[in-house]
């Protein structure tokens, strides 16, 4: 059985190979800009088209969740965690399209997910507060913590890329096992679940990076008033 | 026994391990939300979004041992 942690190279770009999954990857962002671009192009406030209804019920959908997790207007972080929504939702069912391999089920694409989610924790965090106050809030209960919470800045990332991972490649294999023991029509049911366990992990992975956030930012708005 | 059978026994027991222990907790954790669901319709949506996220918190210990069987069987440093 070939390996889950190695992806198949399928050309070579110069010195670089490009994996099956960078491909993959390229189509998903072709597929979102053409439908971003096709579904923005006759927006009307007087009479909204069907699709213009339905691109707005995501946004609304999207927007809803993020003021329930932050408490506060989401503004400024609404396209950033809508655009990972979306490419993870996108990314996870594609899959589904035979003889295509989900890109979050290996190891590269949620390292690269999740090391976004690192750095604009820490630009979020720095710009609403200001680098000294920011930094000082790792040391926060005392400087005993400092070690800790650094810790945990890293692990808390390095689990939102492991969780992806486990979960997406892990339903690949379980469906591969399946095929070569039993053979066609009894996968299907897991292929079905495979449809929910992908929009839950966009899910999580979206409302995880804007928990992260939140609690970036959010210090201060409470501190605020006493100061 | 040579380090191959070891690490095909050592991931059977990760994944058995850390299939157990979370699938309790998980359960103990939707078992609360559903009673205070059921208590209080109304802050639905609030007590399952924790959920989730309280879920995929418990769900990664799991995922850790299943990387951890992952790498000894396909990536194992001390194998050959």
């Amino acid at each position: 059985m070939p390996s889950p942690l190695v992806s198949p190279v399928v050309f070579h770009l110069g010195p670089i190979p490009v994996a099956e999954e960078v491909v993959t990857t390229w189509g998903i962002l072709v597929v979102l800009g053409a439908g971003a671009y096709l579904s923005t192009r006759r927006l009307s406030a007087r009479r909204p088209g069907r699709v213009q209804a339905a691109v707005e019920a995501v946004f609304v959908l999207l927007e809803d969740q993020i003021r329930g997790v932050l408490q506060s207007d989401p503004g400024e972080i609404l396209p950033f965690i809508g655009t990972l929504f979306l490419f993870l939702a996108v990314a996870n069912l594609s899959s589904l399209i035979p003889g295509v391999k989900a890109p979050t089920a290996s190891i590269e694409t949620p390292g690269a997910l999740a090391l976004i989610v690192f750095f604009a924790v820490h630009f979020f965090g720095i710009r609403d507060k200001g680098l000294w106050p920011y930094l000082k809030s790792f040391a926060q209960p005392s400087v005993v913590m400092l070690p800790l919470n650094v810790l945990s800045e890293i692990t808390r990332s390095f689990a939102l890329m492991v969780r992806l991972f486990g979960n997406m490649m892990s339903h690949e294999f379980i469906i591969g096992i399946l095929v070569t023991l039993v053979g066609l029509l009894l996968p299907i049911p897991f292929m079905a679940l495979g449809i929910l366990i992908g929009l839950i992990q966009a899910y999580i992975f979206a409302i995880l990076a804007t928990v992260f956030i939140g609690a970036a930012t959010e210090t201060l708005k409470k501190a605020s008033p006493r100061t | 026994m040579t380090t191959q059978e070891l690490s095909i026994i050592c991931a059977t027991v990760a994944v058995s391990f850390g299939a157990i222990i979370p699938a309790l907790s998980e359960g103990r954790a939707v078992a609360a939300a559903m009673e205070a669901i059921a208590r209080q319709p109304a802050s639905a949506g609030t007590l399952s979004r924790t959920l989730f996220v309280g879920l995929a918190m418990i769900e990664t210990m799991a995922i850790y041992c299943l990387v951890v069987a992952l790498v000894l069987l396909f990536a194992n440093p001390y194998a050959k």
